[in-house]
């Protein structure tokens, strides 16, 4: 280190030494010593709280743990394994969640996009936009399905009113697996579209007017203008909101089950309830351990497809 | 997965030049933008005006006529029975006071390791780095299990802690603090440590008083994510008494049947506090999102 030469050994600056006492010269420039005891608290929770319970979760998983019970219980090998795999009710219920991602991903992008774009080249009163779209994201989910409960009501509700005064009989909202999943969708995307909405509106914000001048200049269409500059220009804005997003709708969990308890007949059920179901209805956690093991990893290998994935396109780009 | 970019520079305000000289085919393109995203705004408003509206009707009104949006008998019974009948007050002192323990622990713990890992070198810093990384792609949801074992095992289930303790490990904060402190010249530390200041000090005097939206992004997300907070709080509180509002809410939701006046009241009373925080502190609020991208 270059900075020990310039400190010196403690001999030559008996001054300064004195007022330092007991910290060495190093210590000083590189806080050898205070660095790990700053980081200790942060650290001490972090090993109690996330890497611990992983671990635990991992080992778990191979036994035959009740939630009622302390200890691990049996040994149970791949057994735990073996049967999620093979569980149907499992597999439906990532189904489940790979829809509602589906479902919700395209439209909580594309909306927020165009929804920011709109927003964007209005001139005054812009604080009421970013009010009307982001104030639903700070309402508590039970709030939030206490709202929508009511709006999806049959025959009283606003929804089926509404559409009815367009001359369209209103579908069976919240009682077929089908429309279930929709409604659902449609209140993930009134609630959180907000978060996305802002995201887009500040990257929308830092492009320079001096761009769309030179491109207006040149006599480019509106539409040209919108696909050659303002698109590639968020890229990096979309790639972070896609990855959020697909990341966010996979840990899907408390409107399904407050809207629908994951019905009717668990034809809405997420993974995460699956997890809960078995954990703490049947109080198998062992069991709940591995199949929520099998879930973190799809969701892992969903991060790491699109961290690819977008790097391999930051390439071609740079290419 | 979340970028960290905190000095990002602020937008200047204003798109009025852009159109210039715009021709009338432009302008009623404006004009249709416009239109659209007024639209839409309403439409985002609807949910939260009805709710207010249906919780403001007296019952008999709402039975007869449940989607009118008038009534000349205002009447705040509603809310009157909602907080007569159920915990609501307790609700709101837990969820307080869990939200605003988890945010300070959130800014001391994770400013000082960020500090730590920003300015300091020190053995294993690199391998720490690596961890955190590591945590980054970890979703506590998928952690109820072994963590309600850890939380019954320390007899914590039904307390403040069991709602605190797992907000505090955010990896993203400690990002936001380190990224926030290398931006901070390391001349302003100098001139303290010249002055015999350590580690702490410098960190408390020097780098803390600088590092106000770093402080206050971290501060009123987590705020914000621990009030809202809903799986976990459902697992580990069973008694009424220790409740946040989520999940009170959620438990007395079914017992107020078709009582719309009701329902709604709680919904809007469930919504006000983080709605006031909201209305407070939207700059904070936006400034935090889009400089962290801060999801939770």
């Amino acid at each position: 280190m270059v900075t020990d030469t310039i400190a010196g050994p403690t001999g030559t600056a008996p001054a300064r030494t004195a007022s330092r006492r007991s910290r060495t010269p190093t210590e000083s420039f590189t806080g050898r010593r205070t660095g790990p005891w700053m980081t200790a608290p942060f650290m001490v929770l972090y090993l109690l709280f996330l890497i611990g319970p992983l671990i635990y979760g991992i080992v778990m998983s191979f036994f035959n743990s009740s939630i009622v019970h302390s200890g691990l219980g049996r040994f149970a090998g791949v057994s735990n394994y073996r049967e999620a795999l093979t569980d149907s009710a499992f597999w439906q219920s990532m189904w489940h969640t790979v829809l509602f991602t589906i479902f919700t991903t395209p439209p909580l992008v594309i909306l927020a996009f165009v929804l920011a774009l709109l927003t964007e080249r209005i001139r005054h009163g812009r604080w009421f936009y970013r009010f009307a779209f982001f104030a639903p994201y700070v309402v508590p989910s039970a709030a939030v399905v206490l709202i929508w409960l009511w709006i999806y009501t049959p025959a009283v509700g606003l929804a089926t009113k509404w559409l009815s005064a367009f001359g369209i009989t209103a579908p069976n909202w919240l009682g077929s697996a089908d429309w279930g999943m929709i409604s659902v969708s449609l209140l993930t995307i009134w609630w959180t579209i907000g978060f996305n909405f802002i995201l887009y509106l500040a990257a929308l914000q830092e492009i320079p007017r001096e761009i769309y001048d030179a491109a207006s200049v040149d006599g480019a269409s509106g539409f040209a203008t919108m696909w050659r500059i303002t698109l590639p220009l968020v890229g990096r804005t979309t790639a972070l909101v896609i990855a959020l997003q697909i990341i966010a709708s996979l840990k899907v969990f408390d409107q399904i089950y407050l809207l629908l308890s994951g019905g009717p007949n668990l034809s809405t059920r997420p993974a995460l309830e699956y997890v809960y179901d078995v954990g703490f209805t049947d109080y198998r956690a062992g069991y709940a351990a591995a199949a929520s093991m099998i879930y973190f990893l799809a969701i892992l290998l969903a991060s790491i497809v699109w961290l690819i994935f977008s790097r391999v396109r930051v390439k071609e780009e740079a290419a | 997965m979340s970028a960290v970019t905190l000095d990002r520079a602020q937008p200047a305000g204003g798109v009025s030049s852009r159109r210039v000289g715009a021709s009338s085919r432009t302008r009623f393109f404006n004009a249709l933008c416009g239109t659209v995203v007024v639209l839409f705004a309403l439409i985002w408003l609807v949910p939260l005006a009805w709710a207010l509206v249906t919780s403001l009707r007296p019952e008999g009104e709402i039975t007869t006529n449940p989607t009118s949006w008038w009534t000349s008998h205002w009447t705040l019974s509603g809310y009157r029975q909602v907080i007569d009948s159920s915990d609501l007050l307790v609700w709101y002192m837990n969820s307080f006071i869990t939200s605003a323990v988890s945010a300070a622990l959130s800014v001391l713990t994770c400013s000082m390791a960020g500090f730590a890992l920003a300015r300091t070198r020190f053995k294993g810093r690199r391998f720490m780095l690596g961890l955190l990384l590591a945590g980054l792609v970890i979703p506590p949801q998928v952690l109820i299990i072994p963590m309600f074992q850890e939380f019954t095992a320390l007899h914590l289930t039904n307390t403040y802690w069991s709602l605190i303790l797992p907000t505090a490990p955010n990896v993203v904060a400690v990002f936001v603090f380190m990224t926030f402190f290398r931006g901070i010249p390391t001349s302003l530390g100098d001139a303290a440590r010249v002055d015999g200041a350590g580690w702490f000090r410098l960190y408390r005097t020097v780098y803390m008083p600088l590092s106000r939206p770093a402080i206050s992004a971290v501060a009123i997300l987590t705020f914000v994510w621990t009030w809202n907070n809903f799986l976990w709080p459902l697992l580990v509180l069973s008694s009424t008494k220790t409740m946040t509002i989520p999940v009170g809410l959620a438990s007395v939701a079914s017992g107020y049947g078709a009582h719309y006046a009701e329902v709604m009241a709680s919904a809007v009373l469930g919504a006000l506090p983080l709605f006031a925080v909201f209305v407070l502190f939207q700059r904070q609020i936006i400034e935090g999102v889009t400089s962290t991208g801060l999801k939770g």
